[in-house]
């Protein structure tokens, strides 16, 4: 499953929409077709429906989401949009996820899992040995702030937080897992994270939907 | 207490911080830092920004970083209709083209401009001119989608200037400066679209924050 897509239904997930998802046939080039397009002109996923609603790219239609359903108990604040403070915390730890974890961190995803499994390429460990050095100075980063808080934004769970589970679950998966242990303010944080009833339910469908590609 | 920014103005995302104050009217103070002294690598920034980047944007007892987090705080605090706030469908439209310019415009323009403006400025090298080829035929694809959308809207998220359009102005400012301006000069609505933005007093302000972009006076060959 695509990690912007499951992006997106962690968050409809955590706030108890009810949705649908229409599956987009990549090997018939179903992305690229009139119809798709006229949802995400840059014919990619995910696109999202709200009746009148159009809207693509991952981070915008979470956020949607999140404020549509804000009134629905726990899931309320995950943008935390009535405290500046608060806020600007979700922000900035969003931001981080996009711009330092994720490029160090899934790269490692990408040839350990999905080159393989897609391409049938080899690892290419040099990319490999890269990207966890980078990642090892990030955690460093998210050990100091996860040691001062238990979320990343503050004390409560937040949409910062929940960006990180798609590409951190596929990462779960390679050979590179224990290198959360060296961190252990990181690791309870992810598994404080994957006990969420929202991403146990969506961990099953991504390895199920993982274990059909390998098959293929 | 003024709100301070922490780093060098010639940085696009720097150079963003100051657009959304200045668009929001918000006294500020501009920390002059050097990036060949390596200020930022210095422990009592790295204590404001664990990451080691500029910009660092204090507000009160407020110390935030990365740039689009922090033009979001300043608008949100000071300005917040920039955001679309208080309309589900208006602040999705708005995030999806702040996404949409860190998504798909800034990669290819960003690499043309460090090629063509940078690089030879501050790296002392000439362009890779693959590189820029390759990226230009990115951009093109990317400017017709922004052709189409401004066609049906003044602004990319309706008919309201926000952060989806402000976002936009630093790095297209260096782009513009390149021989590739004539992508965007040959699209009607996107070059209306920018002139608007690039002829606003809070844009023409930064812009002399950043003499190597466009409207600046070319150095005689």
């Amino acid at each position: 499953m695509s990690t912007n897509v499951a992006r997106v239904l962690v968050c409809l997930e955590e706030v108890g929409a009810e949705y649908e998802v229409v599956n987009i046939d990549f090997q018939a080039k179903e992305h690229k077709s009139a119809e798709h397009l006229a949802r995400n002109p840059f014919g990619q996923i995910p696109a999202f429906q709200d009746g009148d609603v159009v809207l693509f790219e991952s981070r915008a239609i979470s956020k949607y989401i999140i404020r549509k359903y804000k009134s629905a108990g726990e899931a309320a604040d995950l943008l935390r949009e009535g405290d500046l403070r608060e806020a600007a915390m979700v922000d900035v730890w969003t931001e981080v996820e996009a711009h330092q974890y994720n490029p160090a961190l899934s790269p490692v995803v990408y040839e350990c899992l999905i080159y393989p499994a897609m391409r049938g390429v080899p690892t290419n460990q040099k990319v490999v040995d890269e990207s966890l050095e980078k990642l090892r100075k990030v955690l460093d980063v998210y050990e100091a702030r996860l040691s001062k808080h238990t979320y990343l934004a503050g004390d409560s769970v937040s949409f910062a937080d929940l960006n990180h589970f798609p590409f951190t679950f596929y990462f779960m998966a390679t050979p590179h897992a224990s290198l959360f242990d060296s961190y252990p303010h990181v690791k309870a944080w992810w598994e404080r994270l994957v006990a969420r009833p929202s991403m146990k339910k969506l961990g099953a469908t991504m390895a199920a939907a993982a274990a059909g590609i390998k098959q293929a | 207490m003024a709100v301070k920014v922490y780093g060098w103005a010639i940085s696009p995302f720097v150079s963003r911080v100051l657009l959304c104050l200045e668009e929001a009217g918000v006294d500020y103070e501009l920390v002059p830092m050097s990036r060949e002294a390596a200020d930022h690598r210095r422990p009592d920034y790295v204590a404001r920004n664990p990451f080691g980047e500029v910009p660092v944007l204090e507000d009160g007892e407020l110390t935030l970083f990365e740039s689009l987090a922090i033009a979001r705080h300043v608008l949100r605090k000071y300005k917040p209709e920039r955001l679309g706030s208080g309309s589900l469908e208006q602040s999705a439209l708005v995030d999806m083209w702040v996404d949409v310019e860190a998504h798909q415009l800034q990669p290819p323009a960003g690499a043309i401009a460090v090629e063509c403006v940078i690089a030879p400025a501050l790296f002392g090298r000439e362009r890779n001119q693959a590189v820029v080829d390759e990226n230009v035929e990115k951009l093109k694809k990317v400017l017709e989608v922004y052709e189409a959308q401004l066609v049906q809207s003044r602004y990319l998220a309706g008919d309201v200037l926000t952060l989806a359009d402000l976002t936009h102005f630093t790095i297209m400012h260096y782009f513009m400066a390149t021989e590739y301006a004539t992508l965007v000069e040959a699209l009607p609505h996107v070059s209306a679209w920018w002139k608007g933005l690039a002829a606003r007093p809070a844009a023409k302000k930064v812009a002399e924050f950043m003499p190597l972009g466009a409207g600046a006076p070319k150095k005689q060959e």
